[in-house]
């Protein structure tokens, strides 16, 4: 066990899967000569030279299809995409390329590789940077969708993507960098299930990403409270892992989703349609959720914190399912 | 946040108007305080609340006529802060009482009739715990049973009312009879020695001994007190015994005197006096139209020797009583001239035998020979 910032296990994990397996190679923006735009990269084109450490033009479309080029081609590329907004330039070599040409070639092709972008708001860098669209990823069959929320995920969660034959995205919440948490030796990552973080007994709150921190805040609100609450952490976003979630809703019978996403076709709202398909008679209230408030992410940053959500609306929302 | 639904005040009542508010929003409320008039076929009915609280909203309207478990006020608990936070959204008004999935799947493993359950989760729907609450036996929850509807005729619909009760009765109830004649001259020797130290208006008379008597009895047969609901006997919280008081107009109400079994012959007589005159004047309370675990009925002022009475339901036992009157009466080896009265017994089947209605018709008997007792 030690202490270590989610941003500095990110890194180890690199450099853990540079230095192992020499098909691997970090590919995006500013990766190399600026150290990557949240330092995940900071060092390594000296460590590891400009083969393996590339700066991209600004062309999301164009190294996104590269580094699918280069998967097919027997690679194990890491593209990173500054943050999930400028992917939407990438979409169609995600969605129409990379997702389907397992399918398409009728499973003689497969594209072993690993997108990891920024996403989530809270730090004031405006409406165009902020967005949280892991939904929109976690819509496509064909690829995983990884959200880390802890030292331990941010540490392990690369090595098992890099190992997965499939695309797979990893959404690393930009609030999240500078969290400092205890790094359990060996860790131990799968990328197929949701953990429970907290356990409890009275409201199970479902999230993922940059609001685990606030929703284990509120389950300990909560607690002062008198309300046991359990908190659930996604982790993968697609596959969703229906076992876990269904035993923490079928155990507590009540949930409220945590989502930094719109609420309006969010991954909350899959949550709770999959909870009334496998849940429903578990139910002793009706689902809440805490989402992002309907509008462009503010600058300002009273209206930004405004705008998502926060520890108080999650104890306001389970407590609403009490009478 | 607690609903304050319109009460069933009869078996037979499945609307009724409202006449008056009693209190206002924001007001505090006790239980058992009157909060409500309401009209049934029957009689104005003052109605009580049964919980602490306070007046939230009033829906119903004075004059508006309204079925039986409409919401016709909201409350908040006592301690209840008036308005919890809830930003999540309002869930739509159900046209069916609200009850979480949980709460109906495991009313119906339960057998809990989900319309009778109170709710404490959000919106005042029915939980989990809520039903697994219900489901333990004789919960002193006060469930509303037997009466009116209210309008026009009164008479019509009075006779309406009674129909329907009376109809039940006989369709649902397997009645079966006994009677028993009861020597009485030591009842009326004690009730006219204690008489005569009392003055004329606070004397006691033989109907308050004999619901005493009853009433006592009722205590070792609580197979006979109580109600049949829901395909199963739910023994009476206390012995709340309905009379039945004829009306001037015509037709007949049975509202309870409380914990007779508990209460002194001078306090009966007072809380039948005063029964009585409230019956007539149609101010009974909502308590006392549906709180009745046996009705008493008592015909002997009519002239009639016995009455085999019609059981109201959900009550599962009558009990009649005729006429006093003088018979040869023969008693250890001697015959001489002795008060006698026929005591009968309608006991609804479902719930007990013969077999036990008997013995309580011996005990009611045995009991009436120790009148010092009452």
């Amino acid at each position: 066990m030690r202490k270590i910032s989610f941003r500095e296990a990110m890194r180890e994990a690199h450099r853990e899967a540079l230095t192992n397996d020499p098909r691997v190679f970090l590919m995006g923006e500013d990766v190399g000569k600026y150290g990557g735009s949240y330092a995940v990269s900071k060092g390594f084109l000296e460590e590891f030279g400009p083969e393996r450490i590339r700066d991209t033009p600004l062309s999301e479309l164009g190294f996104t299809g590269a580094g699918i080029g280069a998967a097919l081609g027997g690679m194990r590329p890491i593209v990173e995409v500054m943050t999930v907004n400028f992917s939407l330039l990438a979409l169609d070599q995600i969605v129409n390329t990379a997702s389907l040409y397992r399918h398409m070639s009728g499973g003689q092709f497969s594209v072993p590789l690993v997108i990891r972008m920024a996403s989530g708001a809270g730090r004031q860098i405006g409406a165009q940077h902020s967005h949280s669209l892991e939904n929109w990823y976690a819509h496509i069959p064909g690829i995983k969708v990884l959200a880390p929320a802890t030292v331990e995920d941010a540490r392990g969660m690369l090595a098992s993507a890099l190992a997965d034959p499939d695309p797979v995205i990893i959404f690393e919440h930009a609030e999240l960098y500078n969290m400092e948490g205890e790094l359990p030796e060996p860790w131990s990552t799968d990328i197929k299930s949701a953990m429970v973080r907290k356990p409890g007994t009275a409201v199970s709150l479902i999230t993922y990403g940059g609001s685990l921190p606030k929703t284990l805040k509120a389950a300990d609100m909560l607690a002062k409270e008198g309300v046991d609450a359990e908190v659930v952490d996604l982790r993968v976003l697609r596959p969703l892992d229906d076992e876990t979630i269904m035993a923490s809703v079928a155990k507590c019978r009540r949930a409220v989703i945590v989502d930094e996403g719109w609420k309006t076709g969010s991954l909350a709202a899959e949550l709770m349609a999959r909870i009334v398909e496998q849940a429903f008679y578990e139910l002793d209230a009706p689902l809440a959720r805490v989402c992002s408030e309907e509008v462009p992410m503010p600058y300002a940053k009273h209206m930004e914190q405004a705008a998502l959500p926060q520890s108080d609306k999650i104890v306001a929302a389970a407590k609403g399912l009490f009478g | 946040m607690m609903e304050f639904k319109l009460p069933s005040l009869g078996a037979d009542m499945d609307q009724g108007k409202l006449l008056e508010w009693k209190v206002k929003p924001g007001e505090a409320v006790k239980r058992g305080q009157v909060i409500a008039v309401v009209d049934t076929s029957k009689a104005a009915v003052d109605v009580e609340i049964w919980h602490d609280g306070t007046v939230e909203e009033l829906i119903t309207k004075p004059g508006e006529t309204i079925a039986v478990g409409t919401v016709m006020a909201k409350l908040s608990g006592a301690g209840e802060a008036v308005a919890a936070p809830t930003p999540a959204k309002v869930v739509p008004p159900s046209l069916r009482k609200p009850a979480s999935p949980a709460a109906r799947k495991r009313a119906h493993e339960l057998d809990v009739d989900i319309d009778r359950v109170s709710g404490t989760g959000p919106h005042g729907a029915v939980t989990l715990d809520d039903v697994e609450k219900a489901a333990k036996p004789a919960s002193p929850t006060p469930t509303p049973t037997p009466t009116p509807t209210p309008v026009a005729d009164r008479q019509a619909e009075m006779r309406k009312a009674i129909g329907a009760a009376m109809s039940r009765s006989k369709r649902e109830i397997p009645h079966y009879y006994l009677a028993e004649t009861i020597p009485m001259h030591k009842a009326l020797e004690m009730l006219a020695r204690a008489n005569e130290a009392r003055p004329v208006p606070e004397r006691v008379l033989m109907g308050a001994l004999q619901l005493k008597a009853v009433a006592l009895t009722l205590r070792h047969y609580r197979e006979l007190n109580g109600f049949w609901r829901d395909g199963g006997f739910q023994p009476g919280a206390g012995v709340h015994v309905g009379v039945a008081i004829s009306l001037r107009q015509g037709g007949l109400v049975a509202p309870a005197i409380h914990d007779v079994d508990q209460r002194s012959l001078e306090e009966l007589m007072r809380a039948l006096a005063d029964l009585v005159k409230r019956a007539r004047a149609g101010s009974l309370r909502s308590s006392e139209m549906s709180d009745p675990t046996i009705t008493v009925t008592n015909l002997g002022e009519q002239g009639v020797e016995s009455v085999l009475g019609v059981i109201y339901p959900p009550q599962v036992a009558l009990v009649g009583f005729g006429r006093i009157v003088e018979r040869a009466w023969a008693e250890d080896g001697a015959l001489r001239a002795a008060p006698v009265v026929t005591a009968t017994l309608s006991g609804d089947h479902r719930a007990s035998d013969g077999h036990r209605g008997a013995r309580f018709l011996a005990a009611l008997r045995e009991q009436l020979q120790r009148p010092e007792e009452l």
